[in-house]
């Protein structure tokens, strides 16, 4: 299952890019409208990227009333992306939604302020706020992440997004000043995919959610590492700057990459990673 | 990608790569890519590179395109590095480009902003242009547009007559600025750093009419008496 990750597409302006994918996760969205930061908004560094778009959406609202039911005609399946500066908002936009295969609750933007509630008081708001599959969002800068993955699940959440982008910083060649508006910006791309390896990984010991996989993944290769590492979707994003084409090359890579190492299905690769080196019957 | 279908991304072969100047032009095999109308851009991926480049296409001679790079940063350097026969992968065209229905048109070139001028120039049957640039080395591009009139600093593009022309240009913001206050229905083609062309990462956000716009969505060239308020930071 291949998803896009949340802020790395617009399936309105780009359809056939979104229709390539199995789920269309859209960008965050929050309970008002926000234009964005001031540029420079993205950078390109040695091995991977900054961006500091700041959540640019236009409100809950809005985005009930137009965006939404625009998004429905694609005929992809949704997943919304939750954001907010406490856990009552998060609530709050979780109750507006429905008819939309899940909700993604951005716990870990690194271009806005940290939320003031914990991961697990959000989640448990928005547990109590809709019956849709709920998902959390962590980031990889978190100290221990399988420890916030494990008090999200006791709250009440239905799966894990592993990772969001972590915080970086890139300066001006000549001036030696910061390049982005904002001074620092979220860091994704190639230089992810260890980090976001390791988080699935923790996480699939410490929980038994499931995990959409997502970090530096440009290659089929890379999407099987993350599924043997406990992942059961995989979502991509700087990629798709780079490669529109990349669901489709990617979905054809892992069925090469599969033959190569003798599995059969996805399936069969889930958690091999955790097998000390032998392949498990059954997973 | 505003309606097209993807074969617009494709692996191209290098025909060849010329010193323009202090610019390079990168020359190569078209493919089956359409070369698109003047203004409009394609991204180029350097190989060795995350990110692909937005360049306006500067010539289009049979078969092949030809981009005019100034080798800045990493990227730039890496394409314009680039050698006959080799590869990489170019997908456009993107975003929208000069309306060609004038009467008296008059282009301006501020730089590297001379870049998608022959192409147009050529589409509107080489009406008059001048070119700005900031010293003699980099005037030598000129001769991409070879009937063009040539100004170098201090002596700037807008000080020539423009009272009744088409204005259509690309340059640097300054200038582009200069000439929406002298010629308010001028076509201006704007730059900003982009991770995709196609509208996915909001990247390329500039104000438009108060508001944060992607530039490759709503330009690069913009409508008439629309104008890039702010780039950078208040």
């Amino acid at each position: 299952m291949i998803l896009n990750a949340s802020g790395c597409l617009d399936a309105l302006t780009a359809p056939q890019v979104a229709r390539q994918l199995d789920a269309f996760v859209t960008k965050t969205v929050t309970p008002l409208p926000r234009p964005g930061n001031a540029p420079t908004r993205i950078v390109e560094t040695g091995a991977g990227m900054l961006n500091s778009i700041g959540l640019a959406n236009p409100g809950r609202e809005r985005f009930c009333d137009d965006t939404l039911p625009r998004l429905r005609e694609l005929g992809v399946p949704l997943w919304i992306s939750v954001g907010g500066f406490s856990a009552r908002e998060y609530a709050e936009t979780c109750e507006r939604l429905e008819g939309i295969e899940a909700i993604e609750l951005n716990l870990s933007c690194p271009n806005v302020d940290e939320a003031p509630e914990s991961a697990a008081e959000i989640v448990a708001a928005c547990r109590d706020a809709t019956a849709l599959p709920l998902y959390a969002k962590l980031s990889p800068a978190n100290w221990d992440i399988a420890e916030v993955a494990r008090a999200v699940e006791v709250a009440g959440a239905d799966g894990l997004s592993l990772v969001n982008t972590m915080r970086g910083l890139a300066l001006d060649t000549s001036s030696l000043e910061p390049v982005l508006g904002t001074s620092t910006g979220g860091y994704s791309g190639p230089a992810l995919k260890p980090i976001a390896l390791a988080a699935v990984f923790a996480c699939r010991r410490a929980t038994a959610l499931p995990i959409v996989g997502m970090g530096g993944v440009s290659t089929g290769r890379d999407a099987i590492e993350l599924v043997a590492a406990g992942a059961s979707a995989v979502a991509l994003g700087t990629i798709l700057f780079a490669d529109p084409d990349a669901p489709g090359r990617i979905r054809a890579e892992i069925a090469a990459e599969l033959g190569r190492l003798g599995f059969e299905s996805v399936d069969a690769v889930r958690g091999v990673a955790h097998s000390g080196g032998t392949v498990l019957a059954g997973r | 990608m505003t309606k097209g279908d993807m074969r617009r991304r494709e692996r191209l072969r290098v025909a060849a790569t010329e010193r323009v100047g202090l610019y390079t032009l990168l020359r190569v095999e078209r493919g089956t890519l359409d070369p698109g109308v003047p203004g409009q851009f394609f991204m180029l991926s350097p190989p060795g590179r995350v990110l692909p480049r937005p360049m306006s296409l500067c010539l289009a001679p049979p078969g092949e395109l030809a981009f005019l790079m100034d080798p800045i940063g990493p990227g730039t350097r890496a394409l314009c590095a680039l050698e006959r026969g080799d590869q990489f992968v170019v997908f456009g065209p993107l975003g929208n480009g000069f309306d060609l229905r004038v009467e008296r048109p008059l282009l301006l070139g501020g730089g590297i902003g001379l870049a998608p001028l022959p192409y147009l120039s050529e589409a509107l049957g080489q009406p008059p242009a001048v070119l700005g640039f900031r010293s003699d080395a980099h005037a030598e591009a000129a001769a991409l547009l070879s009937h063009a009139e040539v100004v170098v600093d201090p002596v700037l593009v807008t000080d020539c007559h423009l009272e009744g022309k088409d204005v259509l240009a690309c340059g640097p913001e300054p200038m582009l600025r200069a000439i929406g206050e002298l010629v308010p229905d001028a076509q201006l083609a704007w730059e900003a750093p982009m991770a995709c062309g196609y509208g996915a990462c909001y990247g390329c956000a500039v104000e438009i009419d108060g508001e944060w716009k992607r530039l490759c969505v709503e330009g690069p060239v913009l409508a008439k008496q629309q104008t890039v308020t702010r780039r950078e930071a208040a």
